[in-house]
């Protein structure tokens, strides 16, 4: 088992015959993820490289028995191509796109919790389960199958903590973008929630940044509810405040919002902080070494 | 993206919002006119995006022409800091408006709850002080009603709201009507904070908003135009202006250690490496998801115009972005540009040795080649 994106997913993509939906969409099937449709508004019977297109999600979730969808249409389409998924039916929804308007995420968020759709992202990389699936835009040849889950707010810096993991000889069971946005459709309690209930992860490793409270409620959360191990990592702590550094929900409102505040209200629940990627990835080795 | 005050009193007022009437003025002799044609006494406001305003010297009350003069020319060009030692921003323009005669000053706001995912309202009695303030003194103070999801709120609810808050109840109504509107402005914006403080009840018991701040979302300008165009880019630093006329997404900092990352997150945590290992950095650079050679040359000339860069870090894990592109563009900015500054390069992830290759063969004068990203923090720290 991994969480999310299985042998089992059969995906739709949302802006398949676009040139980077083209480029992605054929890495994914190419490393093993089954995919079986392209939805694109008038481009219905055609298709990308055998992948048939329609001009719908109903008809690729009817006809080609779609349980997840990703979306890589441009920000101000994105909206009404991840509500068109949630009333066709998926399971899951995962959103590449960055530059969603918040207000259109702020309604899409609760369509989809009202749906019971898990919704990733938007603004990620989106989902690898190694040996299984990849859902998105995350480099796939870093990664082996194996017992640490990582759920991170930045795609770099996944795949540099990924990569030290990886070079340490442990591998992940899945790597979950949750997208660096004010409003994203799981947080990382979300996550860490499947995570813990997944035979397969032994670790969990959380990659947070300043700006809002998902990293500080995460923090009560896995005292409350988490028996694995969690190892954390908080990127920002030179951010002056009122800046937004790259990502749109990455910034320091007054004085909330902290890299700092965020590193000591897990490590005031017992999760151990890395000061920098390769010391996060040294701790989750040496935490699962020694559960071994 | 934040407004002026006087942009935000404008969106107001086309909200059905009332304001002191006012005019914006960016020479003497218009603010002058201005104050004229509204009459004494009127008040001269500094327009620049920080709070503080007021103590700094950038608020003036008129009483005559020769004071509206006089005010007029101490704040017009004037700098200002904020109260986090923000800036100095240079007043450009001013807002002359008409003297409100203020019986009582509250506070009002429409925010955002990243968390809750939710829309909230708040309310005090209290205004004239910022929120945290008044958190500050008396939590209690701050009355805040969740908007739930399908639903609005209604002059009747935000009459509900006042009267919660203690208004006057000759207030409630107006203002119960100001939280309708300043609500319905917040969608229709797409704003991401919209707050009035202080909202004032004038002797007339008229309820009216004597300051705007407001915050439009970035990612929905395409859909309002109108906002768009009041971006005020004359008061960005000359490094931040340029990076975004070139569509990179910089930040400058206070130190001398320039850096270039890909990503967000990686671009932070180089910062914060920096940092650990003793340095301080001058930049947040981020080239971006699949950068190309062109956009490594963009950046550079960009991270290199700030004077006190003394040396550079470049760390990049390439994913999608592929580390000979990347090695190409640096070796296109030395031709074009002079790079008179120690430079040290990390390059790992896709196409890493094919990039490192490239940077070698290429002979580059004081570029250094690290091999992890710890190493790197520090060798650029050393050489600094």
């Amino acid at each position: 088992m991994s969480i999310l994106v299985e042998k089992d997913t059969k995906l739709v993509i949302s802006g398949l015959t676009g040139r980077e939906g083209t480029f992605h969409g054929l890495r994914n099937r190419e490393y093993g993820t089954d995919v079986v449709a392209g939805v694109t508004p008038k481009k219905g019977g055609q298709d990308v490289e055998g992948i048939p297109i329609f001009d719908t999600i109903g008809e690729a979730v009817s006809e080609r028995g779609a349980n997840t969808s990703m979306i890589f249409v441009p920000a101000r389409f994105a909206a009404a191509a991840m509500e068109e998924a949630i009333d066709a039916g998926v399971e899951t929804v995962i959103a590449i796109t960055e530059g969603i308007p918040v207000h259109d995420m702020l309604r899409t968020y609760w369509k989809a919790k009202e749906a019971g759709v898990r919704l990733i992202g938007p603004n990620c990389p989106g989902v690898l389960s190694p040996g299984k699936a990849n859902v998105g835009i995350i480099p796939a040849h870093f990664f082996e199958a194996g017992p640490i889950g990582v759920v991170s707010r930045s795609g770099t810096l996944t795949y540099q903590i990924g990569n030290e993991l990886a070079q340490a000889g442990v591998g992940n069971s899945s790597i979950v973008g949750m997208g660096g946005d004010p409003i994203v459709g799981s947080d990382f309690i979300d996550i860490i929630g499947w995570f813990e209930a997944d035979p397969e992860t032994e670790l969990i490793v959380m990659v947070g940044e300043i700006g809002g409270d998902a990293e500080e409620r995460a923090a009560e959360f896995i005292a409350e509810k988490v028996t694995k191990p969690v190892v954390a990592y908080i990127a920002g702590f030179t951010a002056p405040p009122g800046k937004q550094m790259g990502h749109a929900g990455a910034i320091i409102s007054g004085s909330s919002g902290t890299a700092d505040a965020k590193a000591k209200a897990l490590e005031a629940k017992g999760v151990r902080v890395g000061r920098n990627p390769t010391e996060t990835a040294e701790i989750a080795v040496e935490t699962i070494g020694s559960r071994a | 993206m934040d407004l002026l005050e006087y942009q935000g009193k404008q969106l107001f007022a086309a909200h059905g919002i009332p304001v002191p009437e006012g005019k914006p003025a960016s020479t003497v002799d218009d603010a002058v006119a201005a104050a004229d044609a509204l009459g004494y006494p009127c008040v001269v406001k500094a327009q620049v995006l920080i709070g503080g305003r007021g103590k700094a010297g950038g608020i003036k009350v008129a009483e005559s022409e020769d004071e509206a003069r006089a005010h007029a020319e101490a704040i017009l060009g004037m700098q200002i800091r904020g109260p986090r030692g923000e800036g100095p921003f240079t007043v450009h323009e001013v807002w002359v408006e008409q003297a409100s005669a203020i019986e009582a000053e509250w506070y009002a706001s429409i925010i955002l709850d990243r968390s809750a995912k939710k829309v909230i309202a708040i309310l005090s009695a209290i205004g004239g002080m910022n929120v945290e303030e008044i958190a500050e003194r008396d939590p209690s103070a701050l009355l805040k009603r969740y908007i739930e999801p399908g639903t609005t709120l209604d002059p009747d609810a935000g009459r509900e709201l006042a009267a919660e808050a203690g208004l006057p109840d000759d207030a409630l109504d107006a203002t119960g009507e100001v939280l309708a509107k300043l609500y319905s402005m917040f969608g229709a914006s797409d704003a991401t904070l919209v707050e009035v403080n202080p909202l004032i009840l004038t002797a007339d018991r008229d309820v009216v908003a004597l300051d705007s701040k407001v915050t439009i979302d970035n990612n929905a300008l395409f859909r309002h135009e109108d906002l768009a165009e009041m971006s005020n880019p004359s008061d960005e630093d000359p490094q931040e202006a340029m990076a975004k006329e070139r569509g990179l997404t910089y930040v400058k900092l206070d130190g001398n250690v320039g850096i270039l990352g890909n990503g967000a997150g990686l671009c932070m945590s180089t910062l914060d490496a920096v940092a650990q290992a003793g340095g301080s950095p001058a930049n947040f650079l981020d080239a971006g998801g699949g950068s190309k050679a062109e956009a490594i040359v963009d950046a550079l000339e960009v991270i290199t115009s700030d004077e006190k860069v003394t040396a550079l870090l470049f760390n990049i894990f390439g994913g999608i972005t592929r580390c000979d592109e990347i090695a190409k563009g640096i070796i296109t900015a030395y031709e074009r540009i002079d790079i008179d500054v120690p430079v040290v390069v990390r390059l790992d992830g896709t196409n890493s040795e094919e990039g490192l290759g490239l940077l070698a063969d290429a002979e580059l004068p004081n570029l250094h080649v690290e091999k992890t990203m710890l190493g790197a923090a520090e060798r650029v720290v050393e050489m600094a």
